[in-house]
């Protein structure tokens, strides 16, 4: 009810852009449209998808650290850069960084930058859940972080089997801040999800059906459901582990009857669904860039979509494919051999979609398209390294091998890293109104992919020699030698490439300085979030878009005629807003979701040294909370600036979308949704509106 | 989900005596984001006492023989009796939802107090019988069952408890004044959560206790 206030698409129209700074909170509204406060309490979706994408980067560079040291320990027989207990550490906390602070706010910086512009909306469902999201995340990745610096980080491995994570085998502080980190970390996804799912379904533009559109709108929807369910699971694990810990219980105390399994059982619950949170928004951003770059609507929609669904659901019915070795009896292993060599009949159809989709194109490869295909690429190798798990004999032999390592990075990092980077590439434009270097970008992928199998394609080779994962370190007889120095260097070169990819955002931001702006649609792209400004306003579209077809921005440029030949009909920058809209009411930014995110670690750290702090942490949380619930999520128009709108008869249509359904009921009401269709027809007709004419 | 019990739009609002709830908020579904989000907030719940339950089952299963176990601690009267408290309090939930529908105020405020009452009644016959528990000699770290234990029905007290705070809440709302059959809603959504819980309860009773053990 209350949030209904928040997703108008009505504009009003006439005065200026307002950022209400009325105090109906318990404090003032934060103001100001730049400065690090506009930042730190913005509810604006695109700002929210950017900090998500540079805290995801930060810690790449952090995961990123930690792999080379890993790999400088293992360049050489007994090598002793690191201690077998520092050893134990890096690769947990290396995975650790990867899955949950590097892949996962990755994808989340797509899902907040793209989804609302995929679907024609104006915010998410819930703008200050939203930024609360971002903040509980990042509160939880730098918890984690802190281990550090304060007895030890995490050494049970990023998976955390108890009871070897408990407190006999790993006594130090590590697995707490493990435990509790990610479980803040898994709030943060969990608020999103809940907030993101609620936005697809409801905001939808005019004529938007769910199967218009894009095929990322629908990988990141299936994401956010994956996560919806699986992130109580690994709740409750992480629960049971932090109690075992913490407060002595015996759930996995095996004197007291417990059972190893347990763990297992309820971490891959989660954690089978996890990799295909991982890898659907790099599918997403694929099935983007390739049709894109091919000239050519994505091959078979229906089958990617479906194809993301039948993943979405057989991905809750393979997890003991990951423990096949621990004994859970002939019958359990039969039946997730098949599922899982199932599993891979979607996930090659949207493989041959890709290939289908760019057979006949007018193929482009820029530096997005390159890396698209290179993750396609990539992701098959991987792929079929997965399907020979599905052989247990086979799985048998591989597990924890280096075959094992091999074979999720090809998928994490040659599939969904290098599908989200060709994402940046793909999207940096929209972003920030520059494109990114091609020259560099091109080096900078063939330094990435030559380095990338470097690294991971010698460890299939080492994995089948039996070198064991998580050793830290190897005899110099054991015949390890050469792969694991040829590994070590590939790794080197992979952080070349990364480095290069930071370099030229710096060279691209340098030069973008004076030169021409991109426009809104530099790449011909088909998404609705090219029918904008680049980079995007604050308020998205100045107008209601009516869909009428999938790839509608493109269809509004382009005539295919009967002879099937393709005639441009309008110029990108005719079709597209250009963001000069007055007027439109958006999300007030809040102080709030800071507060709640920040009491959260306060709890945590207090769990482990001293329950007053958790009672200051529970403090800080309920105050943020009390500040929210009595805070409107943004001033209603009676309290704000733009009160004089009502003169403007268009006003109205804004008006009731302001007050939300609540003062929206009144005569404003009911015309709510025609008007909004009668503006957004008016856009289709062509040319800047009804907000000229006041 | 704490946007849920923002009683705002009953500020701004300027309620003509009304009835009749907004026919449909502008959005796709027509359902307002609030619902779907709890709808959905739920479905994720659904998975956490899952989880919870299966420990809990997967727990008793691994107690050692001779150790304290259900037979050994469970009051079943008692607890049906609770039960029978926590279920009530789901028809005044239903009751107070409806007299706020119907603009009665007065009516409102009693069944939502009922509500809680009846709610804190089952939260307090809970600690009674944790206490009768840690008496015999079953705490929670004890063993395997008296953790699980513990923790299963430790989660859904807070469960309750928390939609306790958000019936007074409402309540107080109420008083000030903020609430009005325009955003109903709010405790509709409220209520979604209490029922959630009561069948969540409905299905730990049986589970942990009607079970034979």
């Amino acid at each position: 009810m209350t949030t209904t206030s928040e997703p108008p698409l009505q504009l009003t129209a006439g005065e200026q852009l307002v950022r209400p700074s009325t105090s109906l909170g318990v404090f003032s509204r934060p103001t100001g449209e730049t400065g690090w406060k506009s930042w730190l309490f913005t509810v604006d979706h695109k700002r929210i998808g950017i900090m998500y994408g540079a805290a995801a980067l930060l810690f790449l560079v952090i995961g990123g650290i930690e792999a080379l040291l890993l790999r400088l320990q293992l360049a050489v027989p007994g090598g002793n850069v690191l201690s077998e207990d520092a050893y134990n550490q890096v690769f947990t906390m290396h995975g650790v960084t990867m899955v949950f602070l590097v892949i996962m706010p990755m994808a989340a910086a797509f899902a907040n930058y793209l989804l609302p512009l995929q679907i024609g909306a104006r915010d998410v469902a819930f703008p200050r859940l939203n930024a609360f999201s971002l903040w509980c995340f990042l509160a939880g990745g730098i918890f984690l972080n802190t281990s550090w610096f304060l007895g030890g980080a995490p050494d049970g491995g990023w998976f955390g089997y108890a009871p070897n994570s408990g407190l006999v085998y790993s006594p130090s502080h590590g697995m707490d801040f493990y435990a509790l980190g990610l479980q803040i970390a898994g709030i943060a996804s969990l608020v999103s999800a809940i907030n993101l799912i609620t936005t697809v379904l409801n905001m939808r533009a005019p004529g938007m059906s769910l199967f218009r559109m894009p095929v990322l709108s629908w990988m990141l929807l299936v994401v956010q459901f994956l996560l919806l369910f699986a992130i109580p699971v690994i709740t409750v694990a992480l629960f049971l582990l932090s109690f075992d810990r913490l407060f002595g219980a015996n759930f996995f105390n095996v004197e007291a009857g417990a059972d190893p399994l347990l763990w297992q059982h309820l971490f891959w619950i989660f954690g089978h669904p996890e990799v295909y949170i991982l890898i659907l928004p790099a599918f997403g951003i694929m099935s983007e860039v390739i049709p894109v770059f091919s000239r050519k609507p994505i091959f078979g929609y229906p089958f990617m979509v479906f194809s993301g669904i039948a993943i979405g659901f057989m991905g809750w019915g393979v997890w003991a494919h990951h423990m096949f070795t621990s004994g859970i009896g002939p019958v359990s292993v039969a039946v997730f051999s098949l599922s899982t060599m199932f599993i891979a009949v979607p996930t090659g159809v949207k493989i041959l979609n890709w290939l289908a989709t760019m057979w006949g194109g007018r193929l482009r490869f820029n530096t997005a398209m390159l890396y698209s295909v290179g993750a396609v690429a990539m992701f098959t190798i991987g792929g079929l390294s997965g399907v020979t798990h599905a052989i247990s004999p086979a799985d048998t032999q591989q597990t924890d091998t280096y075959y094992i390592v091999a074979h999720f990075h090809y998928v994490i990092f040659g599939g969904s890293l290098m599908g989200m980077l060709s994402g940046f590439y793909f999207w940096w434009p929209k972003a920030f109104g520059y494109k990114l270097n091609e020259k560099l970008g091109k080096i900078g992928f063939w330094i990435l992919l030559i380095g990338f199998n470097l690294t991971f394609g010698p460890m299939h080779i080492l994995g089948l020699q039996g070198m064991s994962r998580r050793i830290h370190s190897y005899a110099a007889d054991s015949g390890f030698n050469l792969w694991n120095m040829v590994a070590s260097i590939g790794a080197f070169v992979i952080a070349a490439g990364v480095l290069l990819f930071f370099w030229n955002i710096g060279v691209s931001r340098r030069r973008a300085r004076g030169s021409l702006p991109v426009g809104p649609d530099p790449w011909d792209a088909r998404g609705l979030e090219w029918m904008t400004a680049s980079p995007v306003p604050t308020h998205n579209f100045d107008r209601d878009i009516t869909v009428t077809r999938q790839d509608e921005f493109w269809h509004r440029k382009w005539r295919i005629g009967t002879d099937g030949k393709v005639t441009r009909i309008a110029r990108a920058e005719d079709v597209a807003h250009d963001g000069s809209a007055t007027g439109v009411h958006l999300p007030s930014p809040s102080y709030w979701p800071v507060v709640v995110a920040l009491g959260l670690p306060l709890v945590a750290y207090g769990l482990i040294y001293n329950l007053w702090i958790t009672g200051i942490g529970a403090l800080v949380i309920l105050g943020g909370l009390y500040g929210w619930v009595f805070e409107p999520p943004d001033d209603p128009e009676d309290h704000g600036h733009d009160d004089h709108h009502e003169a403007d008869p268009s006003g109205e249509a804004g008006n009731g979308a302001n007050g939300g359904g609540a003062s929206g009921n009144g005569e404003g009401e009911p015309a709510d949704g025609d008007g909004a269709r009668q503006l957004a027809a008016a856009g289709t007709s062509g040319g800047p509106v009804a907000e000229a004419q006041p | 989900m704490t946007d849920v019990a923002d009683p705002t739009p009953a500020v701004t609002t300027p309620t003509d005596a009304g009835h009749a709830a907004p026919a449909h908020p502008p959005t796709t579904t027509g359902l307002t984001h609030n619902k779907v989000a709890m709808w959905l907030f739920l479905g994720s719940e659904c998975l956490l006492f899952g989880a919870l339950i299966a420990v809990y089952m997967f727990a008793k299963s691994r107690l050692p023989a001779g150790e304290i176990g259900p037979n050994d601690v469970f009051d079943i009267p008692f607890t049906s009796v609770s039960s029978f408290v926590l279920l009530m309090s789901s028809l005044t939930m239903v009751l107070a939802l409806s007299a706020l529908n119907r603009g009665e105020e007065r009516n409102f405020r009693i069944w939502i107090v009922a509500t809680a009452l009846l709610g804190g009644t089952f939260i307090a016959g809970q600690v009674y019988e944790f206490t009768v528990f840690v008496d015999l000699g079953l705490g929670y770290t004890t063993n395997i069952f008296g953790s699980a234990f513990f923790t299963l029905t430790g989660f859904h007290g807070a469960h309750v408890t928390i939609g306790i705070v958000m019936l007074m809440s409402a309540l107080v709302a109420s008083l000030r004044g903020r609430l009005s059959p325009r955003n109903a809603e709010t405790v509709e959504l409220i209520g979604l959560y209490w029922h959630f819980v009561d069948i969540v309860w409905i299905l730990i009773f049986t589970i942990i206790y009607l079970f034979p053990q």
